[in-house]
């Protein structure tokens, strides 16, 4: 008798599109709120972006149990922190974490695409990018999830982004100011729900900056 | 569930895993309305093609301020209750004046779904939340597989395809309990139509900061004399 297969799938992917850009000062954070599964909507009105420290923020596309408990463990692991050195994590100490957290389950994933945005120990805007076992790079600008391939091309023309090859590496911050950023942001979303059936319905843009942190939101095409 | 795995010695079997469900409940539909929630599902559970059991309870009420629904494998379900009530008297025993609302109990349970899902092992239910408390409703779902969410209606199964775009149309604020009851009885209605596991016996039942009300089961009025269900095969000879 052969060995039976399973015939359930332990993933699902719950759709959606993220993006991050980081500027001089501010860093700008967005993702829809369109929640999916195979050919229907489980919910118009779902947040991807959390907040994980003061200055650190990620957005995450994928299996949404799994973003859930990714998210879950790295807001624990910040409490701890907090308790053991009486600070708040920076972006990049955040940022390894991620990574570390991601390759910890190498060998059966946290389906999660993520984007980490936030303001590095400089007040210079960060953005590092993920793919699911947690290998990650700092860029200037990401975009993650269902609508990437749409948007990171539209990213790439805009944003004159220079070679990572290059030698010394260039900095890739982008010269925009917030209000440009934001609205970069919202036609990338505009252009991606044309195509994508899984983005849509809502955006939300989460803006970090030297004030604080500040959440906008913008109407999307609901079909 | 055998506990054995290949690292027993001279024992080739493995851990044994959740394959397929046996047991089957269908759809279950909940939406918010003025005073709480309303939540919906027929009695029937089905084992395989065959509508099994008729007088199937598929939603619960949950300590003071929730109720659950279930749908997918009832032992898992019964399961589930259990697990629930040992919660629930736990929260109980320490006499704190503090309960469990809806939230907590929905955030229990995708935990507890979640962690089966990881094991390779998951309770095969969709299971629907709702509740009330201190004036806040609440409305959420878990899937088997950790997927969860809160919505102003939810339907698991079949009710995602055709109960949630009648609920998209018809839902807003401030529903009244008629207007309610109508709104699940016409979801329910065209379930019945087009899902062959639903049977025509229902129970809706109802929670509000007062308390859970259940239903008595009851059945929907049927039409099945629409014209163009007349003579069916007449526009193409041969079929059925």
């Amino acid at each position: 008798m052969t060995k039976q297969q399973a015939n359930w799938s332990p993933y699902d992917n719950n759709g959606g599109t993220c993006v991050a850009i980081a500027g001089a000062d501010y860093c700008v954070i967005a993702a829809d709120t369109r929640m999916s599964t195979g050919y229907s909507i489980l919910t118009r009105d779902y947040s991807k972006i959390c907040k994980l420290a003061d200055k650190c923020v990620m957005a995450s596309s994928g299996f949404q149990a799994d973003v859930k408990a990714l998210q879950k463990v790295l807001s624990a692991r910040h409490l701890i922190y907090q308790h053991q050195h009486n600070k708040q994590m920076s972006c990049p100490a955040m940022g390894q974490l991620l990574s570390n957290t991601l390759y910890y389950k190498r060998f059966f994933p946290y389906y999660s695409f993520n984007v980490l945005g936030g303001l590095d120990n400089e007040g210079k805007g960060c953005v590092y990018t993920y793919d699911a076992v947690g290998s990650y790079e700092r860029v200037g600008y990401s975009s993650q999830g269902s609508g990437a391939t749409l948007i990171t091309p539209f990213l790439d023309n805009q944003l004159k982004s220079p070679s990572p090859l290059l030698l010394p590496a260039k900095d890739a911050v982008t010269p925009l100011s917030e209000t440009e950023a934001i609205d970069l942001v919202k036609t990338c979303f505009a252009s991606a729900t044309e195509r994508d059936i899984y983005t849509g319905d809502k955006l939300e843009i989460v803006v970090l900056n030297a004030d604080g942190i500040r959440r906008e939101y913008m109407e999307l095409r609901k079909d | 569930m055998k506990l054995l795995d290949s690292t027993d010695s001279g024992n080739s079997s493995s851990i044994e895993r959740t394959q397929y469900p046996y047991v089957t409940g269908t759809s279950v539909i909940g939406i918010k309305y003025k005073d709480g929630i309303l939540m919906a599902a027929d009695m029937g559970a089905s084992y395989g093609s065959t509508l099994r059991y008729k007088s199937v309870e598929r939603v619960k009420p949950v300590g003071k301020h929730s109720l659950i629904g279930a749908s997918g494998e009832i032992s898992d379900f019964q399961e589930i209750l259990r697990s629930l009530d040992e919660l629930i008297l736990y929260d109980n025993m320490w006499d704190d004046g503090n309960s469990l609302g809806p939230k907590e109990v929905h955030n229990y349970l995708t935990r507890m779904m979640y962690n089966r899902r990881n094991k390779f092992d998951p309770l095969w239910n969709s299971l629907v939340l709702g509740g009330v408390k201190n004036g806040q409703k609440y409305l959420g779902m878990v899937s088997m597989i950790g997927v969860h969410f809160e919505d102003n209606h939810v339907a698991t199964g079949f009710g995602n395809h055709l109960a949630r775009p009648i609920l998209r149309d018809e839902w807003h604020e401030n529903l009244t309990f008629e207007d309610g009851v109508k709104l699940l009885e016409k979801c329910m209605r065209v379930l019945l139509y087009r899902d062959r596991s639903a049977v025509n016996k229902l129970q809706i039942a109802k929670i509000t900061e007062e308390g859970v009300t259940v239903s008595q089961p009851y059945a929907l009025k049927t039409f099945w004399n629409f014209n163009a269900f007349q003579n069916p095969t007449v526009g193409a000879e041969g079929s059925w």
